[in-house]
């Protein structure tokens, strides 16, 4: 078996007396989409934080390529090629959508402590900023403020300043939360190549597009993994299955 | 002999860190439950001390120029917090400095046009004048006694206020979530305007107090409030506890410092030397303990949720 | 040409023209109120970079500009007495060179920015207002116990430094000199702005969470802007010293921060010429009002006020509308 891009190796987080991570383990292996579903509440924002680099989990390991990323910061997760989209869109929303681009082109560049030569005339930095805006179909919004954009095309935004990063990893919290149907089908199209340029892990409450779309799924219930199989499994898994049509509606 | 004028200082210093408290506990508060930087509770401070002075220049009383301060200082605060400051509760600190340091620059251009330029005094009155002989042997001013005497009593009335009572209960609400007391029920925007009230009457009380040892002149407030804000920078802010311990540190490390430091250097240096390092290092200790707090806990020392 | 750069240009020009036409009347006060604008212009500028590309809200700008202040009172005043500035270990002279003069005071501000920056850039929000004016107050208080250097009386010197090629006891020529120094500042300022570094700050402003998750530190990016925000506002102290020949305390104390701050307001927060506006917004105020009332800062503050409650763009925001992100 080829070595997983990610790994979550026995992670342990609690607040007080509240335990949102318990030993949580789970890999992303090249290639793939792996989603992690869970109601509302089950600990998935707590997760991703502590694999993206904003929280330190009390006990266990985060692995990035095979190095372990457990110490390190946000940013040199990103440099290592971590590629976080969030769940409430966190853009400079004063800048234009290119921008915003160029921005995400220059933090995976590096050399950003130059003062003098205009940052919207390089042309490495725009011609990368621009093909990902092709490839979410954001092109023709270049020029527009992100505070003007609407909320999907900045959930799509959100996902082209991601593939700025050239990450060997994509970590995806809800990027189709408010999508319109068309809109989620275009870039559930899209997610669906991609897993061949780097796997994704993906945070989702569209349950159509987690079914349609992922290689593996986790269900994440009070902080614990209690299932991961493939899709038709996890449909067959009776625990997820009394968890699961308890809390949600429409699986 | 030395330690009977230690023993003096350590009481001024008390003496200091209580009036501080009355300034830093009502900021904290504003802060606490509003959100709020009021750059203008110095003005406030020097509202009680005029409208004090004045009254007992007007009438020979020194109660009813408290009362007077008192009055004067929670009016002035219900008129700005229902004109202006309530338009900046959902805007960010930068707005709320800017527009609080533009009341400042209109209480003190007020002051100076009703009240004129020169100080005004009042005068402690007869029944707190005089010193008191206390243990060991140590003559003390009994006005000075009497405001670490009210300092207390104000600390604890606030301390069982926020504790104790239903306004006590909504205030603690309203620091912890916003949202939550609009939920309940409860008027917020007159919750506001009473803890802005209370904390513009604890200014001008202590701007009354202080009114009597020191001169009443137009810019005594501003000096006051950056050390009130260093308090609760120190105490954590929003906490009425840190506060309390930040006034105490901060009144104590001024006063003893400005007392012990030019002592200590003149041990090794020469005396016209010592007293000048000694003083310039004792005007600066105050700012070098709070780089030190913030350096080991930068939310101060009781501070957690607020930011 | 957006409507902003084309006020940039009306502005420049009326700055420079107004004490031109001046000099031809025979009216140098004129000439040294633009003078005054120009150097507290400079100012702005500086606490912009910090403020107002980088959101982080110094209320303790004034320590720069006093440290510049005093690095030309104190260079000065040992060159024009004789007296070195130390012997040991090894012989220090005065100067009444001002280039020399500016490299020092920025120098200073630097080292100074650096201090402040690294331990109050561990806080954020209200903390951090509060312990960069807190840092502002122990200078202050420390150049008004220490008498060495005039205590809190200040220090004259008797006449203004020099400057290679200029005679700059003549107000023109010094107002010449700078504006030059203004130009030179924003033109380095707006290329900043739109430089990498400048990008990423602006977004570190925006959205800290965001920069992180490219790969960079905010930080890192906040203090070198605090320093370079610090350094300007440390040249233009040197200069607005050498204006009067004097400094004092009061260029350290928290009024002048806070005045700082307002011609960053006045003008328009971000803007790179906003505080050029503003400052002579402020000048134009004070030498208006302040003749017609002693109480001038009731004025002054109830349009302060006015301008924070209702017109957030500041002078930038009324005439040149919302802020163009530009390309």
């Amino acid at each position: 078996m080829t070595e997983p891009a990610l790994a979550v190796d026995g992670v342990t987080k609690s607040f007080g007396g509240l335990i949102a991570s318990k030993d949580i383990s789970l890999d992303l292996r090249p290639g793939e989409i792996h989603a992690l579903i869970g109601p509302n509440g089950a600990g998935k924002s707590t997760l991703i934080a502590q694999i993206a680099g904003g929280l330190r989990p009390d006990t266990g390991r985060i692995w990035l390529e095979g190095r372990d990323v457990t110490g390190l910061p946000t940013a040199e997760r990103a440099r290592l090629g971590m590629g976080r989209t969030f769940q409430i869109s966190s853009l400079a929303m004063e800048f234009t959508v290119l921008q915003n681009a160029v921005l995400g082109a220059l933090g995976q560049r590096g050399r950003v402590f130059r003062f003098w030569r205009p940052v919207m005339r390089e042309s490495d930095l725009l011609s990368r900023a621009e093909a990902a805006l092709e490839q979410v179909g954001l092109a023709e919004f270049r020029a527009v403020r992100t505070g003007d954009l609407s909320h999907g095309q900045r959930r799509q935004l959100e996902v082209a300043v991601a593939l700025t990063l050239e990450p060997h990893v994509f970590l995806m919290d809800e990027p189709m939360a408010g999508l319109g149907a068309e809109a989620s089908r275009q870039l559930m199209g899209f997610l669906d190549r991609l897993r061949d340029r780097a796997p994704i892990l993906l945070v989702e409450h569209d349950m159509d597009a987690v079914f349609a779309l992922a290689d593996r799924i986790s269900v994440l219930v009070y902080g614990e993994i209690i299932a991961t199989g493939t899709a038709d499994e996890i449909r067959a898994d009776p625990r997820v299955r009394s968890v699961y049509l308890g809390a949600e509606s429409t699986p | 002999m030395s330690l009977i004028l230690l023993a003096e200082q350590t009481l001024n210093g008390l003496q200091f860190g209580m009036m501080l408290f009355l300034m830093a506990a009502g900021l904290t508060l504003i802060f606490g439950v509003m959100g709020l930087i009021n750059l203008a509770h110095g003005s406030l401070y020097m509202v009680g001390a005029f409208i004090a002075a004045a009254t007992a220049a007007f009438t020979g009383s020194f109660l009813l120029a408290l009362i007077a301060s008192l009055a004067a200082a929670a009016l002035a605060g219900v008129l700005i917090e229902m004109t202006i400051i309530r338009r900046l509760y959902e805007r960010d600190h930068l707005d709320q400095v800017l527009a609080t340091f533009a009341l400042i620059l209109i209480f003190s251009e007020g002051t100076r046009w009703v009240f004129g330029s020169f100080p005004l005094y009042l005068d402690i009155p007869d029944a707190l004048s005089g010193t008191v002989t206390l243990p060991f042997g140590v003559e003390y001013s009994l006005y000075r006694l009497v405001l670490i005497g009210v300092g207390l009593v104000i600390a604890l009335g606030l301390f069982l206020l926020i504790g104790k009572t239903r306004l006590g209960i909504r205030i603690r609400a309203g620091e912890n979530d916003r949202e939550m007391i609009g939920a309940l029920g409860v008027d917020i925007s007159r919750l506001y305007t009473l803890v802005f009230a209370l904390g513009a009457a604890l200014a001008g009380l202590a701007g009354a107090l202080i009114g009597a040892i020191q001169s009443v002149q137009v810019g005594m407030g501003e000096p006051v409030l950056i050390l009130a804000f260093v308090v609760i920078v120190i105490g954590g802010i929003g906490s009425i506890k840190g506060a309390l311990v930040g006034a105490l540190l901060v009144g104590l490390t001024d006063t003893l410092g400005r007392f012990l430091l030019p002592k200590a250097f003149a041990l090794v240096l020469d005396p016209s030397q010592a007293t000048a390092i000694g003083s310039a290092l004792a005007s600066m200790a105050i700012y070098i303990l709070m780089a030190g707090v913030l350096i080991l806990r930068p939310r101060g020392l009781f501070g957690g949720a607020a930011s | 040409m957006t409507r902003e750069t084309a006020l940039n240009i009306v502005l420049m020009a009326v700055l420079l023209a107004v004490p031109l036409a001046a000099w031809s009347l025979d009216e140098p006060f004129v000439i040294t109120l633009a003078t005054r604008a120009a150097i507290l212009a400079i100012a702005g500028v500086g606490l912009n970079v910090a403020l107002g590309l980088g959101g982080l809200v110094s209320f303790g700008h004034a320590v720069f500009f006093g440290l510049g202040g005093y690095a030309m009172g104190i260079l000065a005043h040992h060159a024009q007495t004789y007296t070195p500035l130390m012997t040991a270990p090894f012989t220090i002279d005065g100067t009444t060179s001002m280039p020399v003069i500016w490299l020092v005071a920025i120098g200073v501000s630097v080292l100074a920015a650096l201090a402040i920056g690294a331990l109050s850039l561990r806080t954020t929000g209200v903390y951090f207002i509060m312990i960069t004016l807190a840092f502002a107050q122990m200078v202050y208080y420390f150049a008004i116990s220490w008498p060495a250097y005039g205590g809190e009386d200040g220090l004259s010197v008797y006449v203004r430094n020099g400057f290679p090629g200029l005679n700059t006891m003549d107000p023109i020529q010094y107002f010449s000199l700078c504006y030059g120094v203004l130009a030179l500042v924003l033109l380095g300022v707006s290329r900043l702005a739109r430089s990498p570094f400048g990008l990423m700050l602006q977004a570190a402003r925006q959205d800290p969470e965001r920069v992180e998750a490219i790969g960079q530190t905010p930080y890192r990016l906040y203090l070198t802007a605090f320093v370079i925000s610090g350094a300007i506002t440390g040249l233009s102290g040197a200069l607005f010293a050498d204006l009067n020949r004097f400094v004092s305390p009061t260029m350290l104390s928290w009024h002048m921060s806070g005045e700082i701050m307002i011609f960053v307001i006045l003008g328009g927060v971000g803007r790179v010429f906003g505080p050029v506006a503003g400052a002579a917004l402020f000048i134009l105020l004070e030498h208006l009002l302040g003749g017609l009332s002693a109480y001038w800062h009731v004025y002054l503050g109830a349009m302060l006020l006015g301008v924070v409650l209702f017109a957030r763009g500041g002078l930038y925001g009324l005439l040149a509308g919302r802020e163009v992100a530009h390309d």
